[in-house]
């Protein structure tokens, strides 16, 4: 069944186009990850299928109302955690749990149960009694989270939920997010980390305002047109700028490592003797697969081009 | 060469909570580290007392040679700090809070200027110059506080997840950039939850409960406890220290 | 002082990016000054006043015309009971009664007849009022009316040169002859205008550095937090001395308040002023985390005793004894003197030099305590 069905969306701030004929839909139970550079308009767009922003275009159906008409029978399937999603600072991580149930009028032993399972993804049971204010950086995301998972909503708008998450609570933040999904729920979650956007059923990339590819993760991997190559040498800074200097070629740091980047089809040996003459033997260059985070690069890069 | 920061059972308590447990490390100068773990486990603690915001429970420590209790006006002097909360004026526009943390260190007019010009070059923040500060997209307002923390070209750079919340596109420039600072001699002590960025650093510490549990070089670690990658290790590290803290 | 400089001009930029409070900052002591003027009018006029006259004499009749003629009181037009005053009061018919007994006439014979202070030989003579309480406003200004009109009789009927020992004319009459109270909340304006622009506005911006968390990137730049706060508060000295000019412009301009003495005199003393005031300010924000936080504690701490303990509206020699301790401390006591004495007497530092030393000795306290404080709390 369809839960989320965006159709044509246009939205402007003034004379910028924030976002144009954005057109995006998802099942009952799709777990879908929108991925996009910074000021791409994945905020307006998550803001705006809320209802907390008017749009120019375009119709909005959520669960089968459209947010013009029926937003009050959305209300209470939708959960939607901005990015700066705030806490009441002066309650303690407990009673900002509680406060969210009281919201959607959840039952006392259902919110427990809830609270304990909560507990266990984001560790923050050993801080119930402390005050939000106080919490560090990624403690205060996980509690966000929490606050908004509460009521186990039908469809979840998640906006960079895992920014400032370690990687220890983002693999359990995401097992959660797997849990709820095969119970129906609906989820579109943008994030920075394309390692998340590969775990995710369907992935979306934005770019001003405008979708630029959708498909399944694994199969997008096939928009990326260059090769990568990995150069086990000590990227100082002199060579890094004689490698940029070769003609095709875009070079980067890479940890201890350089990466290559070929220009679309093009074959590495041609360029085995320039990089000879570097000290860089055809030995130490090896291809490796291309990532998500790749992609991603290649298709901002190509755009804005 | 000199220790860019010396830390020796540095310890903060909150009450009866210790969020920072006998730390101790030191950097060089010129180096690149990775201050890495996992949430709350008080990184960001440590890094206000070295840079003079709180002041420790106990232990010591010294920041471009200068003591973090007696000599914090000259550690100011030496360092930049990012937070990791957004910490510019809201209602000011990008360029005015670049002007203002400048004469703060006292840039001189013509320096100043060329300096935010080279930045916002460097950073892509010409159009966003005249925007109220407040109204940038987070990633934007990453780049300005990044801008701002270096306008004075401080000889040792503490960045609290500087990246977070910032595309893979310029988490890369970004990471060209810190680099460049780093060839040029400033000392960098970052943290970070993006494990492939702290593969780019000298040296890391991962902390767990305000202990540093494991401190070296990324690849040596990797070898240590041969694990494909940092996310794997860490992942690893944290969920083990987890478990045993949850027996107890 | 170069940093400082900096502090204060991004402090500006604040204020004048946000039109809605700088507009409140200049519009309200205008407001204030209007709404003393006309809305709080502390004037009382037509005092309802009854004439019980047993004497039936020139002298009492023109006693009763003084009174009539006085702008404050108005004559009864029902037929009241002369048996029974009380009466008067409980049907509503005046606000106060007058009784002249007899013997008025004769007295006031003796008085003009006076050659010297030894040969005062004079019965007691008393008139008598009754005034309904239940209005206390009223019941106060009808005595105080009253003794005046009466005073003045008395000096009327003295031979030229005598001073009657007995007879006290208060200071306040003296140099406000008419009682019009626009006299008297004007230089009180001034006092408290001064104190809620510095004290609440410097507390709650300081708050909001906090709060958003730019205090501490402040912190970790070679700025002490000592130039912090001049350069936060320099510009809310600025606006307070502006707002002060406002309400004297006004209270001039509008309600005709003199202003007999040294402009300059009441500028340093308003400079004086605003430190202490900016020192509780700073105290404040030094406590509060928040700017709601700041503000209350600045309505508390500075706005409510300024008008409630500073004589601005309660005297001080009414209050109970600990509140009249309390006031020492709270600077707008000893300015609000100053500006009276400056404004309505013309008076000079010789005649205000304890005020004075009082207030200084007040700002440099606070101001000492502020800085220690604030530097505590940042470490
Ligand atoms: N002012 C305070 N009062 C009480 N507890 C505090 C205070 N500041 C921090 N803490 C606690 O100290 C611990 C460490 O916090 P800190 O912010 O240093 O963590 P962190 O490592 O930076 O985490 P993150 O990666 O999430 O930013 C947390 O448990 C936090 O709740
Ligand atoms: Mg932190």
């Amino acid at each position: 069944m369809n839960l989320v069905q965006i159709s044509n969306l246009d939205k402007s701030y003034g004379q910028l186009k924030a976002v144009s004929n954005f057109t995006l839909s998802a099942d009952q139970g799709e777990l879908l990850a929108v991925a996009g550079p910074d000021g791409a308009g994945k905020t307006t767009i998550f803001r705006t299928v809320c209802g907390l922003l008017e749009y120019d275009n375009g119709t909005i159906n959520l669960a089968g109302f459209d947010i013009d008409k029926d937003f009050d029978k959305i209300k209470p399937l939708l959960g939607y955690m901005p990015q700066n999603f705030s806490l009441y600072p002066d309650l303690s991580v407990e009673e900002n749990l509680y406060f969210y149930a009281g919201l959607f009028g959840m039952k006392k032993n259902e919110y427990q149960q809830k609270r304990e399972r909560l507990y266990q993804f984001s560790g923050l049971g050993l801080f119930a009694k402390r005050r939000a204010g106080k919490l560090s950086g990624g403690m205060k995301q996980k509690l966000a989270l929490s606050c908004n998972l509460i009521h186990d909503p039908k469809i979840l708008i998640l906006d960079e939920p895992t920014t400032g998450v370690d990687p220890v609570s983002r693999r359990q933040l995401w097992d959660i997010l797997k849990t709820l999904k095969q119970d129906g729920s609906t989820i579109i979650v943008s994030t920075p980390y394309m390692d998340e956007v590969a775990l995710a059923d369907r992935a979306i990339f934005v770019h001003n305002g405008k979708k630029l590819i959708e498909g399944k993760p694994n199969e997008l991997l096939s928009h990326f047109n260059s090769a990568i190559y990995k150069i086990k040498a000590v990227p100082s800074s002199g060579i890094m700028d004689q490698l940029n200097q070769i003609e095709g070629i875009t070079s980067r740091r890479f940890g201890s490592s350089i990466h290559l980047y070929t220009r679309p089809q093009q074959n590495m040996e041609v360029y085995y003797n320039r990089l000879s003459q570097l000290g860089i033997s055809a030995e130490s260059i090896s291809p490796i697969k291309p990532e998500l985070e790749d992609l991603f690069i290649q298709l901002m890069e190509q755009s804005d081009a | 060469m000199p220790d860019a920061v010396t830390i020796e059972k540095l310890t903060k308590k909150f009450g009866d909570f210790t969020a920072v447990d006998q730390i101790s490390l030191t950097v060089g100068e010129g180096e690149v580290f990775g201050f890495l773990g996992a949430n709350g486990a008080g990184k960001t603690t440590a890094i206000r007392m070295l840079c003079g915001l709180l002041l420790p429970t106990s232990g010591n420590g010294t920041v471009g040679g200068f003591d973090i209790y007696r000599d914090n006006e000259n550690i100011k002097k030496s360092i930049g700090y990012m937070s990791q909360k957004f910490s510019l004026y809201g209602d000011l526009t990008a360029y005015e809070n670049l002007w203002f943390y400048g004469s703060v260190y006292q840039l001189k007019k013509k320096v100043l200027k060329d300096r935010i010009d080279e930045l916002s070059e460097e950073l892509g923040l010409h159009e966003f110059l005249n925007r109220l500060a407040g109204n940038l997209p987070l990633g934007w307002r990453q780049r300005l506080a990044l801008a701002t923390s270096v306008l004075h070209r401080p000889k040792i750079l503490f960045l609290d997840e500087p990246t977070g919340g910032v595309d893979p596109v310029f988490r890369r420039r970004f990471w060209g950039m810190l680099y460049d600072l780093a060839d040029k001699g400033t000392t960098l002590f970052v943290t970070t939850h993006y494990m492939d960025e702290a593969e780019y650093c000298h040296r890391i510490s991962i902390m767990h409960h305000g202990r540093i549990i494991e401190l070296g070089n990324p690849s040596d670690l990797i070898q240590k406890y041969q694990q494909p990658n940092l996310e794997e290790l860490f992942v690893q590290l944290i969920s083990k220290k987890s478990e045993e803290s949850a027996d107890v | 002082m170069y940093k400082i400089k900096f502090i204060a001009q991004k402090e500006l930029w604040h204020i004048l990016r946000d039109p809605r409070s700088l507009i409140i900052a200049i519009l309200m002591p205008i407001v204030m000054t209007l709404l003393y003027g006309y809305a709080i009018n502390l004037d009382i006029k037509n005092i309802k006043l009854a004439v019980i006259d047993f004497d039936k004499t020139s002298a009492s009749s023109n006693l009763m015309g003084r009174f009539y003629n006085s702008g404050y009181f108005s004559e009864v037009t029902d037929p009241v009971s002369i048996n029974d005053p009380e009466m008067i009061l409980k049907k509503g018919q005046a606000n106060a009664v007058l009784i002249i007994r007899q013997g008025l006439g004769e007295a006031i014979q003796k008085l003009k007849s006076m050659r010297n202070l030894a040969s005062v030989s004079i019965d007691n003579y008393e008139l008598g009022l009754i005034v309904d309480g239940s209005d206390a406003n009223m019941a106060a200004a009808a005595g105080s009316y009253s003794s005046i009109i009466i005073s003045q009789v008395i000096k009327d009927n003295l031979p030229l040169g005598f001073e009657f020992p007995g007879i006290r004319i208060s200071r306040q009459v003296l140099y406000n002859p008419d009682l019009k109270s626009s006299h008297f909340f004007v230089p009180g304006l001034i006092a408290i205008i001064l104190m809620m622009i510095s004290a609440l506005l410097t507390s709650v911006t300081i708050a909001r550095e906090k709060e958003s968390g730019t205090m501490e990137q402040l912190l970790t730049t070679p700025i002490t937090p000592r130039q912090i706060i001049i350069g936060k508060t320099l510009p809310y000295v600025g606006l307070a001395i502006l707002d002060g000019f406002l309400v004297l412009g006004f209270g001039g301009f509008y309600f005709g308040v003199p202003f007999i003495g040294s402009t300059l005199l009441l500028f340093v003393f308003g400079v004086i002023y605003v430190i202490a005031a900016l020192a509780i300010g700073i105290f404040i924000s030094t406590i509060v985390k928040t700017q709601q936080l700041a503000m209350m504690g600045a309505m508390m701490v500075t706005v409510l005793p300024s008008v409630m303990l500073s004589g601005f509206i309660f005297e001080i020699k009414n209050m109970p004894l600990v509140l009249q301790i309390i006031t020492h401390i709270v600077p707008a006591r000893y300015f609000l003197l100053i500006v009276r004495g400056i404004m309505l007497k013309g008076s000079g530092i010789e005649l205000l030099w304890v005020e004075a030393a009082f207030l200084i000795a007040l700002a440099i306290v606070l101001l000492s305590v502020a800085t220690k404080l604030f530097k505590l709390r940042v470490s």
